[in-house]
């Protein structure tokens, strides 16, 4: 009983969300553009489903996934199980003491992004645009693994006490390196796959990491030094996606090593 | 009809592939490394498959109803030639999608118990909601303001490595001289402000713009609205954070 309340209690939340972009869409369509939106009732039906799919998909991971993965994140960062298996023998905790968090950090934020239905939607439409030249499960799993690493480094940041703006400058000049020398196609991909990782499913995961995380760690506060992982999740996947381009490069120029220099761009936007 | 159910059960045979991932991860650790048993397993098992649908439901969705829309709303104010509610749609759709995201109510009010610690606001209520509001309003103006720009890109033609690449170093630099505790804060909300249902709208607009001037590329001129989305709030949040620190 409790459960069906609490699904309708999720499904009306997600209304709320919801319905203020619905009737703005439609207000503009009515009143600036004019005339009928073309298949209104499929749109309709449409916009059901998404409000009922992200209302049963949110109070289904505050079911399972938020519960599980806090209580792993405060289970991980505990100092009874972190001296347990601890591989340094004396004095205090050292970075390499926390080995099971990173490993859980990249685990998650690898996982966690491969379920996020914001980056489907923006695989989905990269791969109908390019006309299925970039894969969607080859694009989401690049975000993943970008995910994942950036997830990672940014707990042994938080545990090593760097500052944040260190990390982002030397990441971003990665990414300016990468830029001029990846296929042109999957430059703007790239840049959005860094915003499409940290939503509904990543986001409160890794924020309870984060935390405590800061909490475990001596000199460091939850409130000052937890937040940040987020920021490390955005970018890192712009690396990968990069990377993910210039791989599929890479690869033809081994499959036809004998072509002219002045095709090499074009080139490089037909590898994808 | 038969047609959607075949689309619908394939979306939820994909999503079962999705979360597949997520249920060995959290199986292998507990088993192995916290070595402590779970409890509820059959909220767990139920849990599992309101995600599971809820996944398949959204995607439907998401093909049937939010991306013909915003490409079609795309399509039409091209078609219209006014540029001014074309940047007038941009705007609003990013402030208003913004201003109600959930994520960003939870990081507004964490960041007002930062700030409260930090000493920039006094500890309190009426000080905490008016800061978080305040950082609130300062998040949905600036992913108002990016999709405006990466409209007006979409446009002009502007190269987006060139605005992306110095936006982010104006933030590096912005950065040095913004007060420590909002740091966190700003670098985090520009990965909380892209949700759901904004995302694929966003892209729809981009690619159903792009794909009806002439002269542009879906791929290489759609895409990049989210980026901007993504880099905005940060320099705005940072910017906050110095002003307040000055009145």
């Amino acid at each position: 009983m409790d459960l069906i309340l609490d699904t309708l209690m999720f499904v009306g939340n997600s209304a709320v969300d919801v319905l203020p972009i619905v009737i703005f869409l439609f207000a503009f369509q009515k009143f600036v553009i004019g005339g009928q939106i073309p298949n209104f009732k499929r749109i309709l039906v449409g916009f059901g489903f998404v409000i009922v799919g992200l209302g049963l998909f949110l109070e289904g991971l505050e079911q399972t996934l938020f519960p599980l993965g806090r209580l792993m994140a405060q289970q991980l960062t505990n100092p009874e199980f972190l001296h347990a298996t601890r591989i340094t023998v004396v004095g205090a905790l050292g970075w390499q003491d926390y080995h099971w968090v990173y490993l859980f950090a990249a685990a998650v934020g690898f996982s966690t992004t491969l379920a996020e239905p914001a980056l489907m939607a923006v695989a989905i439409k990269a791969n109908s645009v390019s006309g299925g030249a970039i894969g969607i499960w080859g694009l989401r799993v690049a975000v993943a693994i970008g995910a994942g690493v950036g997830v990672s480094l940014g707990c042994y940041r938080i545990i090593s006490g760097l500052p944040l703006q260190y990390f982002i400058a030397a990441g971003y000049l990665v990414v300016i390196l990468q830029t001029t020398l990846a296929p042109k196609l999957i430059v703007p991909l790239a840049y959005d796959s860094g915003g499409v990782t940290t939503s509904t499913v990543t986001v409160p995961l890794i924020t309870a990491l984060g935390l405590g995380l800061a909490e475990a760690v001596p000199g460091r506060s939850p409130l000052l030094d937890g937040f940040g992982l987020v920021a490390f999740a955005a970018l890192f996947p712009i690396i990968s996606v990069l990377a993910y381009g210039q791989l599929a490069v890479l690869r033809q120029q081994v499959d036809l090593s004998d072509n002219e220099p002045d095709e090499l761009q074009e080139d490089k936007d037909h590898a994808l | 009809m038969k047609k959607s159910l075949i689309a619908l059960s394939h979306d939820a045979l994909g999503s079962l592939r999705d979360l597949t991932p997520i249920v060995i991860v959290i199986g292998v650790f507990q088993v192995w490394v916290i070595k402590q048993p779970v409890s509820g397993f059959v909220s767990l098992i139920f849990g599992a498959v309101f995600v599971l649908l809820g996944l398949a439901f959204f995607i439907f969705g998401l093909r049937i109803a939010l991306f013909p829309i915003g490409e079609g709303l795309a399509h039409s104010l091209a078609k219209k030639g006014s540029a001014f509610w074309l940047f007038a749609f941009a705007f609003a759709l990013g402030f208003g999608t913004t201003i109600a995201e959930p994520a960003l109510l939870a990081v507004a009010a964490e960041a007002s118990e930062v700030a409260v610690d930090a000493g920039v606001i006094a500890a309190t209520e009426e000080a905490r909601s008016s800061y978080a509001l305040g950082l609130r309003l300062v998040v949905a103006l600036s992913v108002g303001v990016a999709l405006l720009i990466g409209v007006m890109r979409i446009i002009a033609n502007w190269s987006l490595p060139v605005m992306i690449i110095s936006g982010y170093i104006l933030v590096v630099l912005v950065t040095t001289i913004a007060p420590a505790e909002i740091v966190g804060v700003a670098y985090d909300s520009g990965g909380v402000t892209t949700s759901t249902v904004t995302v694929p709208l966003v892209t729809a607009l981009g690619v159903g713009l792009a794909s009806s001037l002439k002269g542009r590329n879906a791929m290489t001129d759609g895409f990049g609205l989210i980026a901007f989305a993504s880099l905005t709030p940060i320099l705005f949040v940072l910017l906050y954070g110095i002003i307040l620190e000055w009145i």
